[in-house]
């Protein structure tokens, strides 16, 4: 992926927040890009800094306590230092956002109608509310509401969760963007209605040729989507690559971990479900050295240095990871059963 | 919607029976020198005399007839005041403009003020405004109306002479005058509601800040104003527009009773510091029965602006 085809380039973005207890790292030196019609998935647990990492990116998370670092480049604009002004041309504009709770991230007092149209009027004041209107009826058919014309008159809580996100995301595709933040969008929705969106989220992608971030921390919806992956880890990105790389040659211990305690139909019932012992450390105080240290079987000596995120398997150069470990010697050790997981810790032996 | 005003209907005639009859009980049974008929005769009245006027005005009837006919008297408007010997409705008529004046520009003057000190006290939350307002709203929760309206009266009108001390001119004779008599009377009946509709929309509006919608409004590329204006403070609005609605109906019921007697202006409030004063119980009677008609007629509208504001809320 060279960085001329590149739309959005991210280079070592730092978030962080002081609160009353210290500085919380949020997020911890990210760099990433993401290429037009691509879908880059960015996957961890609760608290790892992926929301952050996106909300970033639209100058959401800006604030008196906020501290934020780094270049984030979406053509010729610099995210991160971009006025207050630009930005709001940018939010809603190049990039849109889709929110995890449809429920709550739609105004419950005006119609769905108008708020489309609120999006579109806001970037292009010329459009007249009339054909905003016939503009948010294209909108809805597009993403599947039946009785579209009807259905802008409707009132956000006289919509199924489905048919929110899909209005939600009818508005983030108002004014064409090139980017398309998409936060959890299907994880406060059924199984059913999940496939739906990511549908359309998939036909999107393919007509507009627009990059997707999608967030999420289900691998399963990954799986089904996104072109490269990234982990990330209490702030920081562990491992890095296309989709294959890492569902079939993971190398870090934690996506290890994270595989191994996905509910599989082929494993035996009877197994209780793996998950990764200990929980993920605080942020205002992270261990030093590598963060997944301590809930990590294979820790040795050299993990008290942060390893540098980089290509360590010679056949794959742009699957990057930060672990130590040698990787012939990963991929022996990544084996639990005859599946990919992360061993249990060893028994201490007195 | 015709359901609506149906059920309100019920609602009224039932919320008004209860009120006329335990304001009447309590009249009738707690008044101190329980014996009207006593008290209307005067100090020297011999026992025949007392017994009299008993039988002349049917304090020897029973309760509930006594109840039935001081009820007809006030609603068909032939109530008489025992102790002045007015007609009751035609004092309240007499009362009602003044009072309405002062509680509309009064009404106004403190929603509007609310949502300018609420809002601002609300975006500047924890800095040096904040703090600002908030002290200045505890001053004016704080602060007696006949304090206040002392204050402005003797430096703001005796002093200065910017202002009338007292008095009311109607609206029809004279505009302006009418403006400028109550422009302080205004003031000082809303400072109260000021202070403590500007702290509840504070609060409304800092917990709307966090919702979501208003995390969408801002990535849809909408300014702060915008963001503001349309997302947060329409959402924020419900708390102080059912308080509104209630506030208003007790001061059109004669509610400002302090603000109407400190300045000489003679409504409806100012009738009932009269009949309270002779302990008149037809008119302070009537004046229950007003407030509480008030009160269920602009809780009737309160409700119809709240699904306007909130169309999750049906009407029933």
């Amino acid at each position: 992926m060279s960085a001329a085809s590149s739309l959005l380039e991210v280079e070592d973005m730092r978030v962080s927040f002081a609160t009353e207890d210290g500085l919380v790292r949020a997020v911890d030196g990210v760099s990433f890009s993401v290429a037009p019609g691509e879908v880059l998935a960015i996957v961890g647990e609760s608290g790892c800094g992926k929301s952050v990492t996106a909300m970033t990116l639209m100058g959401l998370t800006r604030g008196p306590n906020a501290r934020i670092a780094g270049r984030a480049t979406l053509g010729a604009t610099e995210l991160l230092s971009a006025s207050e002004g630009a930005l709001q041309r940018i939010r809603g504009g190049a990039i849109a956002m889709v929110f995890q709770d449809p429920m709550s991230s739609l105004n419950p007092v005006y119609r769905i109608g108008r708020q489309i149209v609120e999006q579109i009027r806001v970037h292009d004041p010329t459009v007249s509310k009339k054909q905003a209107m016939a503009q948010a009826v294209e909108l809805l058919e597009r993403v599947g509401i039946p009785h579209a014309e009807r259905r802008l008159q409707s009132y956000p809580h006289e919509f199924s969760g489905g048919m929110r996100q899909r209005a939600m995301i009818a508005m983030a595709l108002s004014c064409s963007p090139r980017l398309l933040i998409a936060d959890e969008p299907t994880t406060a929705l059924d199984v059913t209605i999940q496939a739906q969106i990511l549908e359309e989220l998939r036909t999107l992608r393919e007509q507009t040729g627009s990059g997707v971030i999608l967030i999420t921390h289900d691998l399963a919806v990954v799986a089904d989507i996104a072109d490269r992956v990234i982990v990330m880890y209490a702030g920081r990105v562990v491992e890095q690559g296309t989709l294959d790389e890492l569902f079939y040659d993971p190398l870090h211990p934690y996506t290890w971990g994270l595989l191994g305690s996905i509910t599989r139909v082929d494993r035996d019932t009877s197994e209780i479900l793996p998950a990764i012992p200990g929980m993920p450390p605080s942020l205002l105080n992270p261990p030093a050295g590598c963060h997944f240290r301590p809930r990590c079987p294979h820790a040795f000596a050299k993990c008290g240095e942060v390893p540098e995120l980089s290509a360590r398997a010679p056949d794959a150069p742009g699957h990057l990871d930060r672990c130590w470990i040698e990787p012939e010697q990963k991929r022996k050790l990544r084996v639990v059963g005859d599946q990919i997981g992360l061993a249990s810790p060893e028994p201490v032996i007195a | 919607m015709a359901r609506f005003v149906v059920r309100r209907l019920f609602v009224m005639v039932g919320l008004m029976f209860a009120i006329s009859l335990v304001t009447f009980l309590l009249f009738i049974v707690a008044l101190p020198n329980g014996n009207p008929a006593a008290l209307l005769a005067g100090r020297l009245a011999t026992p025949a005399e007392v017994h009299l006027i008993s039988v002349r005005y049917g304090f020897d009837k029973p309760i509930w007839i006594q109840y039935i006919r001081t009820m007809e008297h006030i609603f068909d408007g032939t109530a008489y005041s025992y102790q002045s010997g007015f007609n009751v409705l035609d004092e309240i008529r007499a009362g009602l403009p003044t009072t309405l004046s002062l509680a509309l520009g009064a009404g106004v003057l403190w929603f509007l003020s609310s949502i300018l000190v609420g809002t601002l006290a609300a975006i500047k939350a924890g800095r040096y405004t904040d703090r600002v307002l908030t002290v200045l709203a505890m001053t004016g929760v704080s602060m007696p109306v006949f304090f206040l309206g002392a204050i402005l009266i003797y430096y703001v009108g005796y002093k200065l002479g910017i202002i009338p001390i007292s008095g009311y001119v109607s609206l029809t004779q004279s505009p302006s005058l009418w403006l400028w008599h109550l422009i302080a009377p205004w003031i000082t009946l809303s400072v109260l509601f000021i202070g403590i509709y500007s702290r509840i929309l504070r609060s409304t509006i800092l917990d709307t800040i966090n919702e979501d919608f208003v995390r969408t409004a801002r990535a849809k590329g909408l300014s702060e104003r915008q963001v503001l204006l349309r997302h947060i403070l329409r959402n924020s609005l419900v708390p102080i527009v059912s308080l509104w609605g209630l506030d208003l109906a007790q001061v059109i019921g004669g509610g400002a009773i302090l603000t109407e007697t400190v300045y000489g202006l003679h409504g409806v409030g100012y009738l009932a510091y009269q009949a309270i004063g002779r302990i008149d119980t037809v008119t302070l009677l009537s004046i229950v029965m007003l407030t509480a008609l008030c009160v269920v007629v602009l809780g009737a509208l309160t409700e119809i602006v709240y699904a306007f504001l909130d169309p999750r809320i049906r009407l029933q």
